[in-house]
């Protein structure tokens, strides 16, 4: 069954401009700047530089083909106990985490 | 004669860098965003030359063949460069896994050891030639499952020692036969060992533990006394703070009886009594540790930080146990290294792209170089020392 009522359409706009990256929410310019900055020079302590993985797993589209976005934020923003990843929380909002995740998922800054 | 003679100038004037010079104030630093080394001259505090194609070297470390001639560079990427310091060019490289921690060299200066995280395991390859002489791989439990090696070092009788991060043990490789190593393997050592460093003298090897509060330790003089827990709870059962960095154990800080390590997950370098392998205080410092090091004549330490404090350094004096110095040297300092007797300290930072010598008894700068994004600096008095 396909939806296509006004509420899915706008959610399927909402996701469009989502994966766009332009959402209303998304950091400003500079911001992002910092953000890249600390995915590959933070993250990249234990995913990589190219993240393609290192004491942490890889976070290239590939491997996290299946992942949801919601589990990813959380991850990121609480960190996964029992595990090195520490929670993100004290440097970076749930709007950022949702920004840097569609980042990883679109493959942008994996080499 | 003569047309020899004529010979000889021309291949001189032709390669300045052939000139005869030892190589004993020489090293190198990585640049870890550009795939490259510099060669540098810490005499006279400058940079010989750059050298490129060393691959992914985000996570990268070094050791030296004894003759100090040439630097094996251990890349992210499974790549094993040898770069030849005196014609400043790599001279042979292999890419030997898919995910790699780093390496060392034997005792006898004839095998290279590399601790991969994917596939995990180690390889060992002959010196001169990089052709792979031996596999081991790192599976554990049932056997289907390789953990990540960590912590990989030389001792003597021609050993490897390493720890495996996700089974929590330790492996000793005698390599008499390099074609067949004898492996002997310390189980539930710890949890999630995440590096490892042996004292100068050879004989202990310490794995500092991410899973839990403590390190392991094994006395490589006695094996079958196998491998004990020293200071274990020194959290004291306290919520651990968050660590935005891996902390590394380069090279065994000591000073006197005194061995000092990161503590995990808490603002603090602990000191352990050697004499009785039990906690001998603790100094509280920044932030979370990076690397603890101490000057080769042990009299002071060196601590840099984790993410959000890569920006801090500081000194700590290891007679009062008191930091005398707090250091800014600014964003991402990420390595230091002390000149082979210690009247200088290399450190870099990573974001402003240089390399800062400080003078250890006045604590100012002396020189900068530019670096792209350094990271690990590596002098060629490495060589010579057992573990490094």
């Amino acid at each position: 069954m396909v939806r296509s009522g006004p509420a899915a359409r706008i959610l399927g706009v909402i996701a469009a401009a989502f994966v766009a990256g332009t959402a209303l929410s998304d950091p400003t310019p500079e911001r992002q700047s910092q953000l890249q900055y600390l995915l590959l020079q933070d993250c990249g302590s234990c995913h990589g530089l190219t993240l393609k993985g290192g004491l942490g797993p890889a976070l290239t589209p590939v491997a996290l083909a299946g992942k949801s976005p919601e589990m990813l934020r959380t991850v990121i923003l609480h960190g996964r106990p029992g595990t090195p990843m520490p929670p993100w929380q004290p440097f970076i909002t749930a709007a950022e985490a949702d920004w840097l995740v569609a980042r990883l998922l679109e493959g942008s800054y994996a080499r | 004669m003569r047309a020899s003679a004529l010979l000889l100038v021309a291949v001189l004037a032709g390669c300045a860098s052939l000139e005869y010079r030892g190589t004993g104030d020489l090293g190198i630093v990585v640049e870890r965003a550009s795939g490259s080394v510099l060669v540098v001259d810490t005499t006279a505090r400058t940079q010989i030359a750059t050298v490129n194609g060393l691959g992914d070297l985000s996570h990268a470390s070094a050791v030296y063949s004894r003759d100090g001639r040439y630097a094996y560079v251990f890349g992210r990427d499974g790549g094993l460069t040898k770069v030849d310091l005196l014609r400043t060019r790599i001279d042979k490289r292999v890419v030997q896994a898919g995910n790699a921690i780093g390496g060392a060299i034997s005792q006898d200066g004839r095998l290279i050891a590399v601790s991969n995280y994917q596939p995990g395991g180690v390889k060992v390859f002959d010196a001169e030639s990089l052709d792979l002489l031996a596999d081991i791989p790192s599976a554990y439990g049932n056997g289907a499952t390789r953990s990540k090696v960590v912590g990989l070092v030389d001792a003597p009788g021609q050993r490897f020692v390493f720890s495996l991060f996700d089974a929590g043990e330790i492996w000793v490789a005698e390599m008499r036969d390099p074609k067949r190593p004898l492996l002997r393997k310390f189980t539930n050592v710890g949890k999630q060992p995440y590096d490892g460093t042996v004292t100068p003298d050879g004989r202990y090897y310490m794995a500092g533990l991410f899973g839990e509060d403590g390190l392991a330790l094994l006395d490589l003089w006695q094996l079958e006394k196998g491998v004990r827990k020293v200071v274990p709870g020194y959290g004291r059962g306290e919520q651990k703070l968050p660590v935005y960095k891996m902390p590394h154990m380069d090279n065994w800080a000591m000073a006197g009886d005194t061995t000092f390590v990161p503590a995990v997950g808490r603002h603090e370098v602990l000191l352990i009594d050697q004499r009785r392998w039990e906690e001998a205080g603790r100094v509280a410092v920044a932030g979370q540790p990076v690397f603890v090091v101490a000057r080769p004549d042990g009299r002071q330490l060196w601590v840099n930080f984790a993410p959000p404090h890569n920006d801090t350094v500081q000194v700590i004096d290891t007679v009062t146990r008191q930091i005398v110095k707090t250091l800014k040297p600014g964003k991402g300092v990420l390595h230091m290294e002390f000149t082979p007797r210690g009247e200088n300290l290399w450190l870099s930072v990573r974001d402003d792209n240089r390399v800062a010598v400080y003078d250890t008894e006045t604590l100012e700068t002396v020189a900068t170089l530019p670096a792209q994004h350094p990271s690990g600096i590596f002098f060629t008095a490495r060589a010579n020392r057992i573990g490094l």
